[in-house]
C-alpha cells in the first residue's frame, strides 16, 4: 500500500469543500445569488424536503455557495460540517437554541465579548435560559457552577481585550465528567492558530467577520460540529435524541449519528430563526480563506513587534498579551498556540481615560473602529464602547479599566504601525 | 426499531417509517466499522417511495451494542435470521463493501428471501493489506487514517457534500472512530478471510447490479473481473470520481442506480 496523507491547512484553505462548477467549468467559487432551486418533479421535491435525498430547497436552508464555505472551515477545524450564519452573535444563538430552551443554564467565562455578554445576561434569561459566569482560569469553578439543568460550558480560546487562554483540555474535562459539551468562541484564534477540536472542544463558534474574512467588508458567523460529542449516551438533549414533531418526527441522533446537531440547527434553526448567510457574503470570506495562512502569519509577526515595542515605551503601564513571559497564561499559551497568540490585545496607558481619548484621537495609521480581525490596524476604547453597558462589577470581572486600549494590529509594515503608535504615546501624555 | 434476532435485541432503521402489509421490502447492509446512518438518504427515500425499509446495524455496530460477529458466514446467517425476525418474505438486499460480501452470501445461502441484489464497492476475494489489519488490531487512529484516505477519490477529501454543510469525509471518520474499539478489525478481517465469494456469486440466478467507484483504491475497479464473471450476466456500472465510499461521496448517482435497480426507473 503506497503512502498517503490528508490534504493540509493550506491546500484546504483554497480547496475544500469546492469543485470546478460542472456547468462553466468555472474555477472560483460562483455566486449562486438566487433564493430557490427548481424541483426536477414532484418527487423530487418531496425528497427534498424530507431529507431523502441532498440538494436545496431555499437559500434560507441552504445554498451551493455557502455550503462550500461552510465544508471549508469544517475541514479547517476538523469537523463534521457547519453552519453558516448572518452573524457570529447569530452562531452563537443558533448553537445555544439548538442544544437547549426554557429552564436551561449554561456555565460562561466572563471573560467574553461584550455582545455576547448582553446575550447571556440580559436576552436569554427572557427566553428561560440563566448563565452562571466564571473565572475562564479556574477550571474547578466551572465545575462548581454546574447544576442539574446546565446544559452547556462556554468560553472563548482567548479572552477579549486581557488574553485570557483557556485551558481547553482542564475545561473539556470538566464538561465531558458531566456529561455536557464545550462550545468555544474561537474568533481570534482561527483554525490556525489553534484548531479547539484537537485539545476537547465540542463546538466552536466563529466571527467569520474578523480574521477569516480579514477584508472588513462583510458580517458572518459560522457554527462547527467536532461531530465527536454522544447526545444520546449524555442523555441531556432532547432537541436531538427525541423525536421532533416540528420536522417529520425526526430522531436527529438516530438518523444522522454525529451530524446530528448540525441537521437539527439547519432544519429548525435556520428555518426558524432564519439568520442565514447572503451568498455573497459567503463568497467574500471564500476570498479571505484562501489567504488565512498567509494572513495569521503576519498578523502575528506584527503583533510581536508592536508588543515589543509598547513594551518598552514609558507611556505604557503594562500589555496584556500571552505572548510576554509576565502574563499568566504565557506557559499555556506556549502549549496550546505554538503558532503565537493572534494580532488583538491590550495595554494600559498612564494617565486613565483623558490619555486614552488623546492617544487614540493622534493616531493617523490606526482605525478607530468597533472590530477586530482586519486587514487593516485597529484601535478602540472598550469601556467606553464595546464593554459599555457592563456594570462596574462585571467590568472589573472582565479585566476593563478606563486606560485600556486594545489593539488589532493588520498587516501593514510594522515600522509604520510603530511610527503611529509613537505618535500617538507622545502625545497621550501631553 | 429494534427486534429480537438470535436471542438479543439489535436495531435496525427503518427510514422512520413503519412498515406497512404488503410493499416490497429493501434492505441495506452497512459496510466495516459502520452503521445504519451511512444509507439514511435512502432509507428515508425508499421508504417514502413504496417500499418498507431494513437498514440495521450488525451487531457491535451503532445502537447494536451485542458483540460482534466475526465472519461473513456468522453474519450472513445473522441477517436471513433478522429478515425472519421482520417477517420479511423477499426484499431487494443491497451491500456496500462488508455489507456486500453478506448480500452475497445471504443471496446464496437463501435465495427465495432474495428478489435482486446491489452490490457497492465491492471485489472478490476482498483481501485486506497487513497494514491496515495490524494498524485495526492494535485499535490505533492509524486505521482509520488509511481508511479515510485509501477509502476516499482525492476529490472527496477535499469535499464538495451535495449535503450540505456536512463533511462526508469527517463525517465517516466519527463513525469510523466509535467503532475502532469493537468492530473494525473484527469487520475488516471477516472481508479479508472470506473465500467462499465466488461460489456464492456463481450460484446466484436473482438480477445482480454492481456499482463500483472508478477511483476506488481499497475495491478497484480492475479487480472485480472475477466477481463479475462467476455472476450471469450483472448490471455493473461505473461512478466517476468516485472512491470506495460511493454513498457519501457521490449520492446523488448512488441514488439513480438504485432507484433503477428497485424501480426499473
Amino acid at each position: 500500500m503506497s503512502s498517503s496523507k490528508y490534504p493540509g491547512f493550506d491546500t484546504l484553505s483554497l480547496h475544500a469543500g469546492q469543485r470546478p462548477d460542472p456547468t462553466t467549468g468555472a474555477r472560483a467559487t460562483p455566486i449562486y445569488q438566487t433564493t430557490s432551486f427548481v424541483f426536477q418533479e414532484t418527487t423530487h421535491a418531496a425528497s427534498l424536503f424530507n431529507l431523502g435525498r441532498s440538494g436545496h430547497v431555499y437559500s434560507r436552508i441552504s445554498n451551493p455557495t455557502t455550503a462550500v464555505l461552510e465544508e471549508r472551515v469544517a475541514a479547517l477545524e476538523g469537523g463534521v460540517g457547519g453552519i453558516a450564519t448572518a452573524s457570529g452573535m447569530a452562531a452563537i444563538h443558533l448553537a445555544i437554541t439548538t442544544l437547549m430552551g426554557q429552564g436551561s443554564h449554561i456555565v460562561s467565562s466572563h471573560a467574553l465579548y461584550g455582545g455576547t455578554h448582553n446575550l447571556l445576561t440580559y436576552t436569554l434569561p427572557r427566553f428561560g435560559i440563566e448563565t452562571t459566569f466564571v473565572n475562564p482560569r479556574d477550571p474547578a469553578a466551572f465545575r462548581a457552577a454546574i447544576r442539574p439543568n446546565t446544559r452547556l460550558l462556554y468560553a472563548e480560546t482567548i479572552g477579549n481585550p486581557r488574553g485570557e487562554v483557556l485551558d481547553i483540555p482542564a475545561v473539556a474535562d470538566v464538561a465531558h465528567v458531566h456529561g455536557l459539551p464545550l462550545l468555544l468562541d474561537a474568533t481570534l484564534t482561527t483554525p490556525w492558530l489553534l484548531r479547539p477540536f484537537d485539545h476537547g472542544a465540542d463546538l466552536v463558534v466563529h466571527s467569520l467577520t474578523k480574521f477569516i474574512g480579514g477584508h472588513g467588508i462583510a458580517i458572518g458567523g459560522m457554527v462547527v460540529d467536532s461531530g465527536r460529542f454522544d447526545w444520546e449516551k449524555s442523555g441531556r438533549f432532547p432537541t436531538l435524541t427525541e423525536p421532533y414533531a416540528g420536522f417529520e418526527n425526526m430522531d436527529f441522533a438516530e438518523d444522522f449519528g454525529p451530524s446530528a446537531f448540525l441537521i437539527r440547527g439547519r432544519r429548525e434553526g435556520l428555518r426558524d430563526f432564519g439568520a442565514a448567510l447572503s451568498p455573497t457574503n459567503a463568497f467574500h470570506f471564500l476570498q479571505g480563506l484562501e489567504t488565512l495562512p498567509l494572513r495569521m502569519q503576519r498578523h502575528v509577526e506584527n503583533a510581536r513587534c508592536i508588543i515589543t515595542f509598547l513594551r518598552d515605551s514609558p507611556e505604557v503601564a503594562h500589555v496584556n498579551s500571552p505572548e510576554i513571559p509576565e502574563h499568566p497564561d504565557h506557559a499555556l499559551a506556549q502549549r496550546l498556540l505554538p503558532r503565537g497568540c493572534g494580532s488583538v490585545f491590550s495595554f494600559e496607558l498612564k494617565g486613565g481615560r483623558d490619555a486614552g481619548r488623546k492617544f487614540i484621537e493622534s493616531l493617523q495609521l490606526f482605525s478607530h473602529l468597533a472590530n477586530v480581525g482586519d486587514a487593516k490596524s485597529l484601535v478602540i476604547h472598550p469601556a467606553s464602547t464595546t464593554h459599555a453597558r457592563m456594570g462596574a462589577e462585571a467590568l472589573q470581572q472582565a479585566g476593563i479599566t478606563e486606560g485600556l486600549v486594545r489593539l488589532s494590529v493588520g498587516l501593514e509594515d510594522a515600522e509604520d504601525l510603530i511610527a503611529d503608535l509613537s505618535r500617538g504615546l507622545y502625545r497621550s501624555q501631553k | 426499531m429494534y427486534f429480537t434476532v438470535d436471542g438479543q435485541e439489535v436495531y435496525t432503521a427503518t427510514g422512520a417509517e413503519t412498515h406497512r402489509p404488503g410493499k416490497p421490502f429493501i434492505t441495506f447492509i452497512h459496510g466495516a466499522g459502520c452503521d445504519h446512518t451511512e444509507w439514511v438518504l435512502f432509507a428515508r427515500f425508499f421508504s417514502r417511495n413504496g417500499f418498507n425499509v431494513l437498514s440495521p446495524d450488525l451487531p457491535g455496530h451503532g445502537k447494536s451494542t451485542v458483540a460482534p460477529l466475526t465472519s461473513v458466514e456468522q453474519l450472513a446467517q445473522w441477517v436471513l435470521a433478522l429478515l425472519d425476525a421482520a417477517k420479511v418474505g423477499t426484499t431487494i438486499l443491497v451491500g456496500h463493501s462488508l455489507g456486500s460480501l453478506i448480500a452475497l452470501e445471504t443471496a446464496a445461502k437463501n435465495p427465495q428471501h432474495i428478489s435482486r441484489l446491489v452490490m457497492l464497492g465491492t471485489t472478490v476475494p476482498m483481501s485486506v493489506s497487513d497494514a491496515l489489519l495490524n494498524a485495526a488490531r492494535d485499535r490505533s487512529q492509524a486505521a482509520v487514517d488509511i481508511v479515510m484516505q485509501f477509502g476516499h477519490a482525492f476529490s472527496s477529501q477535499l469535499g464538495h457534500n451535495p449535503v450540505a454543510g456536512i463533511s462526508a469525509m469527517n463525517h465517516r471518520m466519527r463513525i469510523l472512530e466509535r467503532g475502532l474499539p469493537t468492530n473494525l478489525f473484527e469487520d475488516l478481517n471477516a472481508c479479508h478471510t472470506y473465500l467462499g465469494g465466488l461460489e456464492a456469486a456463481r450460484s446466484l440466478h436473482m438480477p445482480v447490479m454492481l456499482l463500483l467507484g472508478d477511483q476506488d483504491r481499497m475495491t478497484p475497479p480492475h479487480s472485480t473481473q472475477a466477481l463479475i464473471a462467476a455472476l450471469k450476466a450483472p448490471d455493473v456500472r461505473m461512478i466517476p470520481n468516485c472512491g470506495h465510499m460511493l454513498m457519501s461521496e457521490q449520492p446523488e448517482a448512488v441514488h439513480q442506480a438504485l432507484v433503477a435497480a428497485a424501480m426499473g426507473r
